[in-house]
């Protein structure tokens, strides 16, 4: 029996499909959902998201936000979420290091608050991909 | 009456004008529908944070509310606004509409004897709060057509800060609603502190249970809550000025037509004329020669 999973972001809706299984990065540690789970709200934090659907994972990496649980149907509220197997390592690490650049630079607080939710972005995204990494190593 | 030459002359400009506006009529029509679309992608977030506000809110007491972005503070001696407008103009009444609604928004705090601090996203809000010599703290201009949450985060946090900081008591935003093509409205909304929901969520209340515990899911809730609804107005504002901007375009194309019906008239009366004179100098002569 699957169920509903839907990703949605302040943008778009990222995903909406039946899965068997998601593994989410919460405040509490990592939490595994599968059907007909208790009612639930949690808090996300950056990291890697999976989900199982027909026995295959796939694998995304999301920066923060929210889960809510309920018994045939799981929402995530994202502040920033991408595929996996998309992030471009090379990529996120620039985006880092100009974030991180700008944020030294000392400029307004307007600029400082973008500076910092993407340097956030570019962080989950790396530690994602490092994950990934390591994993086919393995 | 001009020379034939000279009316040829204006109808050409004339219609070089209708070709232009009536390019940009369409270029606005495309980024309409793309705005719209926007607009509307983020609502299924923005209900979802709402929902879940509301089943958290719906058992607050006032004291509970205190130190969150819910505290409601009397009396109100700061308040800061948002004013969302676009970077252009030729949109017709739409940019003097909203600035009217932020001078008279401004005068009207001011009456009650509070200080205003101002915050522009949009470059014609921008100008005229640094023109009136308002007290701007911080603007984003060019944010372009498709902005995302991100590009917006440094006003929002910034004011999130302010409130908790007691540096404001109260945070609204004036933007120009998007109500549909033909209208836009210019609007005031509070933004902080939070009106909770009243609406109750339709009788589907879960016993939740909440990871880490309720406050502190509320306290990461709440600054989403601002920050999307800040976002919101912003892709509202940009659906806004382009429906605008293709009415006042199609409105011109029009008018330059209806000036190209009027010259052509007058250029064919003054040919005529011209005509008529001519065969009466020449009947004139005939009969003098007779």
């Amino acid at each position: 029996m699957p169920i509903h999973l839907e990703i949605v972001t302040a943008e778009r809706v990222v995903l909406s499909d039946d899965v068997d299984q998601v593994n989410a990065p919460t405040k509490e540690g990592r939490v595994g959902i599968l059907p007909r789970h208790m009612p639930l709200i949690t808090i996300l934090v950056p990291g890697e998201l999976d989900i199982i659907k027909n026995n295959e994972r796939t694998e995304y990496a999301v920066s923060g936000g929210f889960m809510e649980v309920l018994p045939n149907r799981i929402t995530i509220l994202a502040d920033a979420v991408e595929r996996a197997d998309e992030i471009d390592e090379e990529r996120a690490e620039r985006a880092r290091r100009a974030a991180e650049e700008r944020m030294s630079a000392h400029q307004s607080e307007v600029d400082m608050a973008k500076a910092e939710a993407e340097l956030r972005r570019a962080l989950t995204r790396i530690k994602v991909a490092q994950l990934r990494r390591m994993k086919k190593q393995r | 009456m001009a020379s034939g030459r000279e009316i040829r002359r204006r109808i050409r400009s004339v219609k070089n004008v209708a070709q232009i506006t009536k390019a940009m009529e369409m270029v606005a029509a495309s980024k309409m529908r793309r705005a719209q679309r926007n607009v509307l992608a983020t609502r299924p977030y923005a209900d979802r944070l709402h929902d879940v506000m509301s089943e958290l809110t719906s058992r607050m007491g006032a004291a509970a509310r205190k130190g969150t972005l819910l505290d409601v503070r009397t009396p109100v001696k700061n308040v800061a606004v948002v004013v969302v407008t676009p970077d252009r103009g030729l949109a017709g009444s739409l940019v003097s509409n909203v600035l009217r609604r932020v001078g008279s928004f401004i005068l009207d705090q001011r009456a009650q004897g509070r200080n205003v601090e101002t915050y522009a996203i949009g470059k014609k809000g921008r100008d005229f709060l640094a023109r009136s010599r308002q007290n701007l703290a911080a603007e984003i201009i060019k944010i372009g057509d498709t902005p995302g949450l991100a590009d917006t985060l440094g006003i929002s946090t910034n004011i999130i800060e302010g409130f908790r900081q007691g540096r404001y008591d109260e945070v609204y935003m004036i933007y120009s609603e998007f109500v549909n093509t033909l209208v836009q409205r210019p609007a005031v909304k509070r933004l902080l502190p939070i009106e909770p929901p009243s609406g109750k969520s339709e009788g589907k209340s879960f016993d939740y249970n909440y990871e880490p515990d309720q406050s502190e899911v509320l306290s990461e809730l709440l600054p989403r809550f601002v920050e999307v609804q800040l976002y919101q107005a912003v892709l509202e504002n940009i659906a806004s000025f382009y429906s605008a901007q293709m009415v006042a375009m199609r409105n011109a194309t029009d008018n330059a037509k209806e000036l190209v019906r009027d010259l052509t008239l007058s250029f064919n009366k003054t040919r005529q004329a011209g005509i008529t004179n001519e065969v009466s100098e020449i009947t004139a002569a005939t009969a003098a020669m007779e």
